[in-house]
């Protein structure tokens, strides 16, 4: 039986597959984001990474302009713009992705069970997801982070506790409306226990919409971190591209117009949010024939 | 923007406007503060590059207001591009919702204009979400301020957020979190009561 709905699934992803091709944008998405991870992944081959440490870079110009050294120019330090951009971009994808994982996990979790038990389970969850999701998100981050103090974990840890609850209510909303499909009924008939409906039926079934939102979840994550960082609530002894504008910010780059420092940064941002909100709104697309383009109900 | 762009969506109007909504939702507020501040502050010397008012000139009355709006305008410009982008999406994907509605038939079948059937029959009743935004994100721009206030030195509760945190100051923190969370609640109650006056489905319900 499991291998009738493996082939059956098989050949759902190769249609999707098929029809993801045809969406230009989301194909731009996806080639931007290839792009990224590549620079990411070859890191150390792309740049030297020891000139990140000022002790290192006593030898280089500072506040040089792109024209007179290198790609990019260096910083106030004499720290060249390009490695910070190279080992910056590590670091943001690390929590973009990693901070989507947690929320992704909670709020699967969360909404599978609000979803499935229903009754007093779904009215604690459901409550306490929407307190999540009013609390304005930027100053609880905050708080944690203040709290727990920098570092590369609690900033993945703070995003990615504080960005499940849309998850969960999605979540919660499909598991709701699979719990009453046919299949559900039939195998509960058959005597099937909670663990396997959920295991086998109502997880893979809504796998698809988890992976959607996950796409849509690590840009915002990523914003979050930007945001975060040039706080200062970054890793001090980390780069990344929100605590390269931090720099620039607090060492005056603004008024020395030293547009190679602050630039650079927010342009890869730009690039790397909008990719995944591309390739997001593409897998949403086939998932839901009504957001396509000429539809008409 | 929103409601032109799902009212004829897929022409090249609707791609030009959802593109580059998602290019300003994508941009980090601060750092378009930054932008802003030298190209028209540093470079072209337009607007002041920080703080409420001139510390130096003394004025009074209206001249006092005038000042501060002038101190006022690019930090608004900012959050106003920042979150242009997220109503004009939110605004499209409502109108689509109700594009498709039967009574949008009725109304053309009537033979009203088509700009009739827009403004009067299709926007009101997308008007909901985007209304419930407005009440979110004012809660939000409150708090999606701190770093745009710290680029543009605006003496306000963002302002003080960060340097709350160089201290850090965590009793200040705390307070300032209760602030920003019960204003978010205070304006979520705002928009609840709205809904009733502008979709009377809701008051019977």
């Amino acid at each position: 039986m499991t291998s009738i709905a493996w082939e059956r699934r098989r050949r759902a992803f190769r249609r999707g597959w098929a029809e993801y091709r045809s969406d230009r944008e989301g194909i731009v998405g996806l080639v931007v984001l290839g792009l990224f991870f590549a620079v990411a992944l070859l890191a150390p081959l792309l740049a030297d990474g020891s000139e990140l440490r000022a002790v290192n870079t006593t030898d280089n110009p500072v506040w040089a302009p792109p024209t007179e050294f290198r790609p990019l120019g260096t910083d106030n330090l004499g720290r060249p713009i390009y490695d910070q951009l190279v080992y910056g971009s590590q670091v943001s994808l690390l929590i973009g992705i990693a901070a989507t994982l947690i929320a992704i996990v909670i709020g699967t979790v969360v909404g599978v069970a609000a979803g499935f038990f229903g009754g007093w389970t779904d009215a604690v969850l459901s409550r306490l997801s929407e307190w999540f999701l009013v609390i304005p998100f930027i100053p609880l981050a905050i708080v944690l982070a203040a709290i727990l103090g920098p570092s590369l974990r609690n900033i993945i840890f703070v995003i990615g506790v504080t960005s499940w609850p849309v998850t969960a209510r999605l979540i919660r909303a499909q598991v709701l409306t699979i719990k009453q499909r046919l299949y559900v009924e039939r195998s509960r008939a058959l005597g099937a226990s909670g663990a396997h409906v959920m295991g086998r039926h109502i997880l893979p079934n809504v796998m698809p919409l988890v992976i959607a939102n996950a796409t849509l979840t690590v840009p915002i994550a990523i914003l979050s971190e930007t945001t975060l960082a040039f706080l200062g609530l970054g890793d001090p002894l980390r780069v990344s591209w929100g605590s390269m504008l931090e720099d620039a910010f607090s060492a005056g780059a603004l008024g020395r117009e030293a547009w190679w420092w602050y630039l650079p940064p927010g342009l890869c941002v730009i690039a790397v949010v909008l990719a995944f909100t591309l390739v997001g709104r593409a897998i949403e697309t086939i998932l839901d024939p009504r957001l396509r383009a000429g539809w008409r109900g | 923007m929103g409601i032109s762009a799902g009212w004829r969506r897929g022409t090249a109007r609707d791609r030009t406007l959802t593109s580059s909504a998602m290019t300003t939702w994508s941009t980090p507020d601060f750092w378009l503060g930054m932008i802003l501040l030298t190209l028209f502050a540093v470079r072209l010397g337009l607007f002041p590059t920080g703080g409420i008012e001139d510390p130096s000139s003394g004025a009074t009355g209206v001249e006092k207001l005038l000042d501060q709006a002038w101190h006022m305008a690019l930090p608004c410009l900012t959050l106003a591009i920042a979150y242009v982008g997220e109503f004009a999406l939110v605004m499209r994907s409502s109108i689509l919702d109700v594009v498709r509605e039967d009574y949008l038939t009725l109304a053309r079948a009537k033979g009203l204009r088509d700009t009739d059937v827009r403004n009067r029959h299709a926007v009101r009743n997308a008007l909901l979400p985007s209304t419930a935004l407005i009440a979110i994100n004012f809660g939000f721009v409150l708090s999606g301020a701190i770093a745009v206030e710290t680029v543009f030195s605006w003496p306000g509760l963002g302002l003080l957020t960060t340097e709350a945190l160089r201290g850090p100051d965590l009793p200040m923190l705390q307070g300032l979190f209760l602030v920003f969370s019960a204003s978010v609640i205070v304006f979520n109650l705002f928009a609840d009561l709205l809904y009733p006056f502008l979709d009377p489905r809701v008051r019977y319900a």
